[in-house]
């Protein structure tokens, strides 16, 4: 009995483990983003200020910089504005159409940004539903409004980017003690008081991560500025243009402008993160039960607001599907599309071309999923510490562990728009890591960029799963005789596949309607749905740009309830 | 030769030292309880054996062989966890099996197995129940049967029974006795729970600040504890300050009580412990300490010795018996009393503390 384990086998997986996360990590963030950097640095070979000395000359990119700082702020300030109050309403009181609206808050998040700001435009555009009603209803010789410029941005991102604050400000509100405002109120503080010094400042962290991904998705906003923005020049917008044109220094001086502002806020997102889960660790106590509205007029008034909402949020889906029964050329002048048909789908299904695009983005968002599952797996199993002491040995040690989750999170922070431009500079030529192989106009591209960009959503599910699993389990099958991988496969894989699934969906649906990233380096062989649409929409095919959009939105509907029918099964 | 040995293990998390210098035996058959306060490395020590932490120094032998560096799944220990540590996604009957099937043994044998099990547990017939059905109860016995099933060679329990409801536990731990005894099982048993290790080991090791203090039988520890941190945790012991005087008669030590200046005389066997004119610590249980009424004649305190002056300060009624505090000039003692009647608060008595139970602890 005197046997010890051999060393060499619980070192090798590890190791096998330590190096693919690295090669993943080297080569999709840390080399193309430093090779952006080096390259913004550079001139003929030699290193200077040159190019950031052109670009911050130019009224343009000054101008498209405030704007962009300027719109992601005002973005923040209103959908804190609709978000909080709501969360605080929906979440405190209870009154008729509550779930309703409950259900449908966070709609707008898995709303691919792209059909979004198309079903705005047939809804609050100037030939919009909207704006064609209140002309005919009111006579009006012009259209009641334009849908252009500061107004149109605010408006969609408000739309888009409330569900932020809501849902962080709703779960920041779920998990403070009740007991802890009881508790004040029998201190003799008054209800306001109460608000002020007990449940705001717990509520702190949350609304500071609210604010902050905020304000990273406005910077990153692309499609909404690209359709609608007028004459409102942003960062992201400015680079797709400099790129369009050929101005590569142009391009990547304006990236690693984006790049910093969007990294700056992300380590500030980390650290709030962090405090949020500490006090989420430390919650144990009384649950609070929802207030019922006690006056009549006040909850016939809630209930009229929560049906508002919830028809304000279905609108501009309600909106897509009807215009993408509309038969092509019909609607031009009428509120409503003039002639009704099935064609639009009809085409979808039967023209080689349709078919190809949802076949490739189906393809390059499958492959991109799955290997995201696969690689989160090896990266948390590297990661989740098992019980109090991990004996094993360890390729990562704690400041290690926090870097490894900023590195993770890098791709998902930046702006779709970086994410393109860094991989398509980096990788757009004979570069030390792939020789002389140039990954640019190459199927891979795309496929790899969706990886990069959604994978931090996989680890993330993965990591959540597992840090979940109660840590004696493993010990308890380890006791009962099972080796490392007997013990992975029957006990640790179980609990955490539902979970995985779940963010491996999530991702695979986001990569399916991309259109940031994929607008910059798609090519003629992987053209995915996205790049579709917009070019229906540009040849005024309305109706299949709607049909590929309520195509979309039927896709992720289904994924969604599956997702959350495998997060029940795991809880 | 016994069956586990540690020897001089120490563990440390960080800069804290959460075991030190440990040093046990258990011998086969035997139900061994390691018993203290909450932070006190007893649960340390027990993943030890199991093998789910590594001791810094010290080795741990079973068998005669040397199991420091083995691995949980290669020591065929079976281990029941204080939250039962059950599968969430495999029914009753998996949970019981998973050692046997990693084990590879045949179908046939797993269920012989698997029933048998869960009949000992009183469980017949839940095979197919899932765990979160369960009532806790039940839960704690899949996980007893669980661990047994393996027929393992030496059964571990961490405070299995602290989650259960007082009466349940009292149930449970009597079963839990009877089934260890039936399948003549050599176990470890955790606890902080004084009542609890008492009623089901043979054997007890007190742990304080990560050392054990004292190891021994139920009522040794009881009654006689070796050591301060003993007597303070065990609850309720009378801790008399005094010095060791020179002057003793024969086989009875002479100790002076630093309050109240009383002369008290033990029995000592060992000098070493209390060096002549040093102070020392003497502790009597209150059970043990014999009130009488002043002017009332009883010859058994008599005959005990050491009897003191003294004034009744408190009588507490606590159900069968009542507590009461009385101050001999200036020490203060608890006594317990079977019927309190007649004494009075203020009033005059005499307290006696018998030689044979008293007892010299270890310093502080």
């Amino acid at each position: 009995m005197r046997d010890k384990p051999s060393p060499g086998v619980s070192v090798s997986p590890r190791l096998v483990l330590f190096l693919i996360t690295a090669v993943v990590l080297i080569y999709g963030v840390i080399y193309p983003n430093l090779y952006v950097l080096a390259a913004s640095f550079q001139r003929s070979g030699t290193w200077t200020l040159a190019n950031y000395r052109d670009v911050l000359t130019q009224r343009t990119v000054i101008e498209a910089i405030v704007n962009s700082l300027g719109l992601s702020v005002a973005t923040v300030l209103l959908c804190a504005l609709v978000g909080i109050p709501l969360a605080f309403l929906f979440e405190r009181y209870a009154f008729p159409g509550r779930q309703l609206f409950a259900v449908l808050a966070a709609l707008p998040l898995v709303l691919p940004p792209l059909v979004g700001t198309v079903a705005f435009i047939f809804l609050f555009g100037e030939s919009g539903i909207l704006a064609r009603s209140i002309q005919t209803f009111f006579h009006l010789q012009a259209p009641a409004w334009t849908l252009r410029g500061w107004p149109a941005l605010l408006l969609f991102h408000t739309y888009t980017m409330y569900p932020f604050f809501y849902v962080l400000t709703g779960a920041g509100l779920r998990r403070i003690d009740a007991g802890l405002a009881e508790a004040a109120r029998s201190l003799g503080a008054a209800r306001i008081g109460v608000l002020a010094r007990v449940v705001l400042p717990q509520l702190t962290p949350s609304l500071i991560a609210a604010g902050l991904l905020t304000f990273m998705t406005s910077m990153a906003s692309f499609s909404a500025p690209l359709l609608f923005g007028g004459s409102v020049r942003v960062l992201t917008l400015e680079i797709f243009t400099a790129r369009q044109r050929g101005d590569a220094v142009m391009a990547i001086t304006e990236t690693v402008i984006l790049l910093s502002v969007s990294l700056a806020a992300l380590v500030f997102f980390q650290r709030y993160e962090g405090t949020r889960k500490f006090a989420a660790a430390a919650m144990k106590g009384v649950s609070r039960r929802r207030e019922t509205i006690g006056s009549g007029k006040a909850r016939t008034l809630a209930t009229l607001a929560a049906v508002a909402f919830s028809i304000m949020l279905v609108l501009p889906v309600v909106t897509l599907v009807v215009v993408s029964f509309a038969r092509e050329g019909s609607w031009t002048t009428q509120t409503l599309p003039a002639a009704y048909t099935f064609s639009n789908y009809q085409r979808l299904f039967t023209d080689p071309h349709a078919s190809e695009v949802f076949t490739n983005s189906f393809l390059m968002s499958a492959i991109a999923a799955m290997a995201a599952l696969v690689w989160s797996f090896c990266v948390v199993t590297l990661v989740t510490k098992r019980g109090k002491t991990d004996d094993k040995p360890k390729f990562v040690g704690r400041s290690w562990n926090r870097l490894l989750s900023l590195l993770i999170l890098v791709p998902w922070a930046l702006p779709g728009t970086v994410v393109a431009v860094s991989m398509a500079e980096a990788y757009g030529r004979p570069s030390p890591l792939l020789g002389s192989f140039i990954l640019v106009g190459t199927f891979w591209i795309l496929p790899l960029v969706y990886f990069l960009r959604f994978m931090p959503l996989v680890v993330r599910a993965v990591q959540a799963s597992m840090e979940q699993i109660d840590p004696t389990l493993d010990e308890a099958a380890g006791l009962l005789g099972a080796r490392a991988w007997r013990r992975w496969a029957r006990v640790t894989l179980p609990l955490v596949w539902p979970g995985a699934i779940a963010g491996t969906l999530l991702a695979f649906v986001i990569a399916l309607g991309e259109y940031v990233a994929s607008v910059l380096v798609f090519v003629p062989g992987n053209r995915p749905i996205s790049v579709a649409i917009a070019s229906e929409l540009r040849d005024f095919n309305l109706g299949t740009a709607a049909a590929y959009g309520v195509v979309l939105i039927g896709i992720i509907a289904i994924s969604m309830i599956v997702a959350g029918r495998l997060e029940r099964l795991r809880g | 030769m016994p069956l586990l040995s540690l020897r001089n293990i120490s563990k440390n998390f960080g800069s804290t030292r959460a075991v030190a210098d440990v040093a046990l035996n258990v011998e086969h058959g035997e139900f061994f309880g390691l018993l203290g306060p909450s932070g006190c490395g007893k649960t340390t020590t027990l993943r030890m054996i199991a093998g789910l932490e590594k001791p810094d120094s010290g080795t741990i032998e079973f068998s005669g062989a040397d199991i420091t560096n083995l691995p949980p799944e290669r020591r065929g220990f079976g281990m029941v966890f204080q939250n039962y540590a059950l599968f969430p996604h495999l029914n009753v009957f998996e949970n019981v099996a998973f050692g046997l099937r990693a084990r590879h043994k045949a179908n046939t044998e797993i269920s012989e197995r698997v029933a048998s099990a869960l009949e000992l547990v009183q469980l017949p017939g839940y095979d197919k129940r899932r765990v979160d059905e369960l009532s806790g109860g039940q839960q704690q016995r899949v996980a007893i049967a669980r661990a047994i099933a393996i027929e393992p060679a030496l059964l571990l329990f961490d405070e299995p029974l602290s989650n259960l409801d007082v009466s349940l536990r009292e149930e449970t731990r009597s079963e839990l006795r009877e089934l260890v005894n039936r399948l003549r099982l050599t176990a470890v048993y955790v606890t902080h729970d004084q009542e609890e290790a008492f009623a089901l080991c043979d054997r007890i090791g007190v742990m304080v600040g990560g050392r054990i203090m004292q190891t021994g039988e139920p009522r040794q520890l009881y009654e006689f504890p070796a050591d301060v941190s003993v007597a303070r945790f065990l609850g309720r012991n009378n801790v008399i300050n005094a010095i060791r005087l020179s002057s003793s008669k024969s086989s009875l030590g002479a100790f002076k009580t630093l309050e109240g200046g009383h002369t008290i005389h033990l029995p000592v066997s060992h000098d070493e412990l209390a060096p002549l004119n040093k102070p020392c610590l003497l502790a009597i249980r209150p059970e043990h300490v014999v009130l009488v009424r002043d002017g009332s004649k009883n010859p058994e305190s008599e005959m005990a010795g050491n009897v003191l002056a003294a004034k009744i300060r408190e009588i507490v009624f606590a159900g069968a018996t009542s507590t009461v505090r009385v101050d001999a000039n200036g020490l203060f003692l608890e006594a317990l009393v079977l019927e309190p009647d007649g004494l009075k608060v203020g009033a005059d008595c005499s307290v006696a503390l018998p030689t044979n139970r008293l007892s010299l602890l270890k310093g502080d």
